[in-house]
């Protein structure tokens, strides 16, 4: 692989994830039914923490707002040093665009483009110019190893390798964070292992990494993992591999 | 910006083309709507030009009057053993000549259909007895010799003049000037030959604007000075035969008509001529008919037609419209994931409505040009194989691809709003409808990935796994 981006090598163990106090709740018709109850976390700079906890404890609820798809109720988060309760849908796309990096269950291809397409839209919603988003897409796609496959549609790669064209379009834009949403769920061991052995890669390289997970293999290779039991933390655990 | 643009489009048509088939079918409603607006134009406007041709061969600012027989009850007070006397007169010609300063030109016709023969050949045909300056009003295109002159009306000259049709039945091969043809038992030469007005006016007309005699297999015309015609054929007619057994009518003229110099004379110069004709005559033996209003109505006729083709047109095109917003509807609710994807990736919501939006238009764009191939093609036909004029004028082009760029961009906008302003959360876990063998599911290999695992897949579906997202069920909880 290539030397990560020079961009993280400035971020590493300063705070680029602050939560303060995060509640989030849900009207379920006239009833208030809260998901978070007042989170207190902070993620650094080349971090590799993990998100645990059982059905309903808060941990897809915590991921959306961390992904700035979802707005706290109430609470602060930082993201840099942007404060996302305040901004708007749009400022809000630009975040997710630019910030965050994300690697889904079910990979979440777009199915009429190819690989190197797949690859390329996100950089495309930022306006990137078309020659330097096929040179970066070619770039990355080479980096997980797919440089053979970039005309490939999506239907036509087995599910390893999806989630590696996955692992690419989270890095296009160079985030501050990559969210990985059960990245394994979805494959078999011998694929899963490949897609860990990547994420461990690029935490090597700098990456700044969260991943939600109910897998304590997974877990267990991450600095820290944070359990969270009815929308608080239980318990924060260091897996003493890191910091 | 422009390879933006170009980007954005070809990102649609690669969208549009996966749904071939439900693309195609949606745009054929445009393709149709379009077609008809410009054909039903088309045909409109041709209708209506062709009218306007033969209004305007009778002169909008003439003034024609003609004899009309009296009403049937009339007629059977008067004993049928008399000659019955109506029409215009002579007298009416010198009236008009002398009370009506505008009447610039006064042109009295009388016609009569004839046998005429000539060697073995005979034909029938109108014998038009009418003055020199005729050609004033009728465009008359002398192709031999000459036409009438005041010397014929003078010296009541046995002469005529033959159009292109009498012409061919009678002098195949001979070089008719000079001939004599034989009319009534009577002699005339021929000094010259004109072109068939009917010919000029298009097709003969069924409007009653032509003289009646020319329905009843009459063809050709024979002019002739209307002196000589009244010399030589007297003004009464005899007739035989019904259970009365004899009628007679005496009819001085058939026609006259009034050229005025303007076509702002026109309308007062026909009350003026009414009041004459009104005093003059005692019973209603005549007809004004003003070209003028004709054309006027013929012009309220057109706006009419064009309005009610045009609404039936656009009924079609609206309908296409519809059809185009529901298949994007569709669209929107099938590609709710692709929505969500694409909002984590950092859509903006207006990116989504330009995404959408574009599909639509680019949908209703290429149908609209098809349409315009279609319907160019449509009067065409029309013309070929159903004989009637078309007009296919630039501004019904421009309307019905303008029209169909407008319904793109109009039935558009809702759906390409809904998408753009789903939650991307709920859409990102948004799943298909359960598949239980309806056909649909079978095409779209997809639909099975969406899943939930929760109930056993058939070993069929599972075969499918290496092309499918995700086979092992779904992330319920992201």
């Amino acid at each position: 692989m290539t030397s990560p981006d020079a961009k993280d090598s400035d971020r590493q163990g300063k705070t680029v994830v602050t939560i303060e106090d995060l509640y989030k709740s849900y009207m379920l018709g006239r009833m208030e039914l809260p998901v978070l109850r007042g989170l207190n976390l902070s993620f650094y700079g080349g971090e590799y923490v993990s998100i645990m906890g059982p059905s309903g404890s808060g941990k897809s609820t915590l991921l959306n707002i961390l992904g700035c798809l979802d707005k706290p109720t109430g609470g602060r988060y930082l993201l840099g040093a942007e404060d996302i309760s305040t901004l708007d849908d749009n400022q809000l796309s630009a975040i997710r665009g630019k910030r965050i990096g994300f690697i889904f269950q079910s990979f979440n291809l777009i199915r009429q483009l190819n690989i190197i397409e797949n690859i390329e839209v996100a950089m495309y919603y930022q306006h990137v110019p078309k020659h330097q988003r096929r040179r970066r897409a070619i770039m990355l796609a080479e980096r997980v190893g797919l440089a053979d496959r970039i005309k490939h549609r999506p239907f036509e790669l087995s599910g390893g390798q999806q989630q590696r064209v996955a692992i690419a379009r989270a890095l296009a834009n160079d985030p501050l964070i990559i969210l990985a949403d059960e990245p394994t769920g979805n494959l078999d061991s011998q694929s899963g292992a490949e897609i860990l052995e990547i994420l461990n890669e690029l935490n090597a390289q700098g990456k700044t990494i969260i991943v939600v997970t109910h897998d304590e293999q997974i877990a267990s290779q991450t600095h820290r993992s944070i359990h969270l039991l009815d929308g608080q933390i239980d318990r924060i655990q260091s897996n003493g591999t890191g910091e | 910006m422009l390879s933006r643009i170009i980007g954005i489009l070809l990102i649609s048509l690669r969208s549009l083309w996966m749904h071939r088939l439900r693309s195609g079918l949606t745009t054929l409603g445009i393709v149709f709507g379009v077609a008809s607006v410009i054909s039903m134009l088309a045909i409109g406007e041709g209708a209506s030009q062709q009218a306007q041709q033969q209004i305007a061969h009778l002169g909008s600012t003439n003034i024609i009057l003609r004899t009309v027989k009296p009403p049937d009850q009339e007629v059977a007070d008067a004993s049928q053993q008399t000659i019955q006397e109506y029409g215009l007169r002579y007298a009416d010609t010198e009236r008009f000549r002398e009370t009506i300063p505008d009447a610039q030109v006064v042109v009295p016709v009388r016609r009569k259909p004839k046998q005429i023969f000539y060697q073995s050949r005979r034909i029938t045909a109108e014998i038009v007895g009418t003055v020199p300056w005729y050609t004033e009003l009728v465009p008359i295109e002398v192709l031999l010799g000459r036409f009438l002159t005041p010397m014929d009306m003078h010296y009541s000259q046995a002469i005529c003049v033959v159009d292109e049709t009498v012409l061919d039945h009678l002098f195949k091969f001979d070089d008719p000037i000079g001939r004599d043809v034989k009319i009534s038992g009577e002699y005339y030469r021929v000094v010259g030959v004109v072109r068939d007005i009917s010919a000029v006016s298009g097709a003969q007309d069924d409007t009653s604007l032509q003289s009646s005699a020319q329905s009843n297999g009459v063809s050709g015309a024979v002019y002739i000075a209307l002196a000589t015609m009244k010399n030589r054929f007297g003004e009464t007619e005899i007739q035989f035969g019904g259970s009365t057994g004899m009628s007679g009518e005496k009819v001085e003229l058939s026609e006259i008509t009034i050229k005025v110099p303007s076509m702002e004379l026109v309308l007062p110069t026909r009350v003026v001529l009414a009041d004459l004709l009104e005093r003059h005559h005692k019973k209603k033996d005549y007809q004004i008919i003003v070209p003028l209003e004709l054309l006027r109505q013929a012009a309220r006729t057109k706006r009419l037609f064009s309005i009610v083709l045009g609404s039936i047109a656009a009924i079609s095109l609206l309908v296409g419209g519809i059809g185009i917003m529901n298949i994007m509807l569709a669209t929107v609710s099938e590609r709710t994931r692709e929505i969500g994807i694409r909002r984590a990736l950092g859509a903006r919501k207006a990116d989504i409505i330009v995404q959408f939006l574009s599909e639509t238009v680019l949908l209703t764009l290429v149908g609209g040009l098809l349409g315009m191939i279609l319907g160019a093609c449509i009067p065409i036909l029309v013309t070929v194989f159903g004989k009637m004029p078309t007009v296919i004028t630039p501004g019904a082009m421009i309307l019905s691809f303008g029209i169909s760029a407008g319904i793109g961009l109009t039935f558009g906008l809702y759906p390409a709003y809904q998408a753009a302003n789903m939650d991307p959360i709920e859409s990102l876990r948004h799943e298909y409808p359960p598949p239980r063998n309806s056909p649909q599911d079978i095409v779209n290999a997809d639909t099975y990935n969406n899943l939930p695992n929760d109930d056993a897949k058939s070993p069929k579906v599972q075969d499918r796994v290496h092309d499918n997202e995700f086979p092992f069920g779904v992330a319920r909880n992201f």
